[in-house]
């Protein structure tokens, strides 16, 4: 007998596994790993607003990583101060001021842990919409841009001697990982959502001869890891989350002693 | 003589109060390869960043020919190893070419053989064949290169220039490129401009090769094989602050030999 949650679960994990091929392929390519990590770490500070303001939680959540991430942008062009010290100070004081705020609030009572490792087995139908809808977006823009996207990834001086908006380009992948992680850190979590947008196209690396192949091949893998993970979560009544990332890595750790054929 | 495709006039560029570029002038026509040389930071990546558009300059003159077509070559392209892409799918990226440009652009550059092949893994004079290529696919009047022959061979280097000359002719594009080697540029250059943040000297490249200050300039390696005058005392005749600067580098450099 297979549960109504169950199947919800089951199409939130997928529609986050699709959004996360192609967007974790980006992030891989543009070394983008801790940048991610610290708008998941913030999303909680987004939390505590929505929850100030009492406004739609995702909708704040994707709102300030949206506006975390033009932050973010602005701030690394300062010299004084290298990024991986500027998102390593933004990620931890965003999630500790998330986390302070939250229990301030002393008429508000949240489920902390949800947030931070995950709840994949209470997604409703509003959050099935949001993935889903969003997802939709993402993958629209993805499609739409992907040349520009991919030209500007690979070298952005060729990118804009050929007339790409090399800017927009790097602005629409950051605003696409903060609505990414927005609308997937209920189910997977602030503290491992990163993981599921770099692990799955890691593992696509090893098989992939073009960046489309890496996507496609990091949705099915994501995809594979949602289900195992699932059925983990299911049998031996392990979190949801954190079931997932460990099938992920598993996948990954398996990969990497595979041997692959070698065409040139 | 034609109208220029691209002028510049008194263009100035200071980062953190150095100046970099110091009252540039200079005019790029259809079918004349000029090429910039300079020692190391003497400006010449920021001055093509300015023609190209990347960089502004604080002041001066740029006059572009409308709908002006560029391709340029950067001087160095990693392309990391996490992005698998072949050669094929690199020239796809670009927004120009049609069906008919890609498979010319291949034939020309002779890299058929290359084009199942991961761009991380190409060769230095590979990887400037198939970025030559990609910079034609725009069917450029200006082909800006920065360096083409980096890790090339000695053979390698003279025959990319001449593909590069053969191309310029084909396209009758300009070329204007940037150098370390005076003398394996002479005979495929019409015009050489020598820049140390100021442009020193320009001209013919045999009148380049005689002159004072480009002696100056590649005192250290240029002076033995040049064989032309130059003096190592500081000359009162001038008054630039960098030019005592390199003499001093000069003659460490003189010393360390000896």
């Amino acid at each position: 007998m297979i549960d109504g949650f169950l199947v919800h679960a089951l199409l939130a994990g997928l529609g986050i596994a699709i959004l996360a091929g192609p967007l974790g392929s980006f992030v891989v390519w543009r070394k983008l790993a801790y940048f991610g990590d610290t708008l998941a770490h913030s999303s909680l500070l987004g939390l505590a607003i929505g929850l100030w303001l009492q406004i739609n939680l995702t909708a704040a959540v994707v709102m300030s990583g949206a506006i975390l991430a033009l932050v973010l942008v602005s701030l690394q062009k300062q010299k004084h101060l290298a990024s991986d010290t500027l998102l390593g100070i933004l990620a931890h004081s965003a999630l500790s001021l998330g986390l302070v705020a939250v229990a301030l609030m002393d008429n508000v009572r949240v489920d902390l842990m949800a947030y931070l490792f995950g709840d994949l087995l209470a997604v409703g139908i509003t959050d099935l919409i949001w993935i889903w809808g969003g997802g939709a977006v993402v993958i629209a823009i993805l499609v739409w841009k992907w040349r520009d996207l991919l030209s500007a990834t690979v070298n952005e001086e060729i990118a804009a001697v050929e007339g790409v908006n090399v800017a927009l380009m790097r602005a629409i992948i950051l605003l696409l990982l903060a609505l990414v992680i927005g609308v997937a850190m209920k189910f997977v979590g602030a503290l491992i959502i990163s993981s599921l947008l770099l692990i799955p196209a890691a593992s696509a690396r090893k098989f992939s001869r073009s960046p489309e192949q890496m996507a496609g091949l990091a949705i099915l893998f994501g995809a594979s890891a949602v289900c195992l993970g699932l059925s983990l979560s299911w049998f031996k009544d392990t979190p949801a989350g954190p079931s997932v990332v460990v099938m992920a890595a598993l996948q990954f750790v398996f990969v990497q002693v595979l041997p692959v054929s070698k065409r040139t | 003589m034609s109208v220029s495709l691209l002028t510049l006039q008194n263009v100035c560029l200071s980062f953190d109060e150095r100046r970099v570029l110091d009252r540039i002038n200079l005019s790029l026509f259809p079918g004349q390869i000029t090429t910039l040389i300079g020692p190391n930071g003497s400006g010449k990546s920021t001055l093509i960043k300015v023609i190209l558009g990347l960089t502004k300059a604080d002041s001066g003159e740029i006059e572009r020919r409308a709908k002006l077509r560029i391709g340029y070559v950067p001087q160095k392209v990693n392309v990391d190893e996490s992005l698998p892409l072949t050669v094929k799918g690199f020239l796809k990226l670009s927004r120009h070419g049609s069906q008919q440009d890609l498979p010319q652009a291949i034939e020309l550059l002779g890299i058929e053989s290359l084009m199942t092949r991961q761009v991380s893994k190409l060769s230095g004079g590979e990887m400037q064949r198939v970025l030559l290529a990609r910079a034609i696919l725009a069917r450029p009047q200006l082909l800006v290169l920065d360096e083409p022959v980096q890790g090339v061979d000695i053979n390698g280097q003279i025959e990319l220039y001449q593909l590069i000359t053969q191309i310029a002719q084909s396209l009758n594009a300009a070329v204007f490129m940037v150098s370390h080697d005076l003398h394996l540029v002479m005979a495929s250059t019409d015009h050489v401009i020598c820049l140390n943040h100021h442009i020193c000297c320009e001209g013919q490249p045999e009148s380049v090769a005689q002159h004072p200050e480009f002696a100056k300039l590649f005192a250290g390696e240029e002076q033995q094989q040049l064989a032309v005058y130059t003096h190592h005392h500081h000359c009162d005749d001038h008054d630039h602050e960098h030019l005592n600067q390199h003499q001093v580098v000069t003659e460490e450099d003189n010393t360390e030999h000896s």
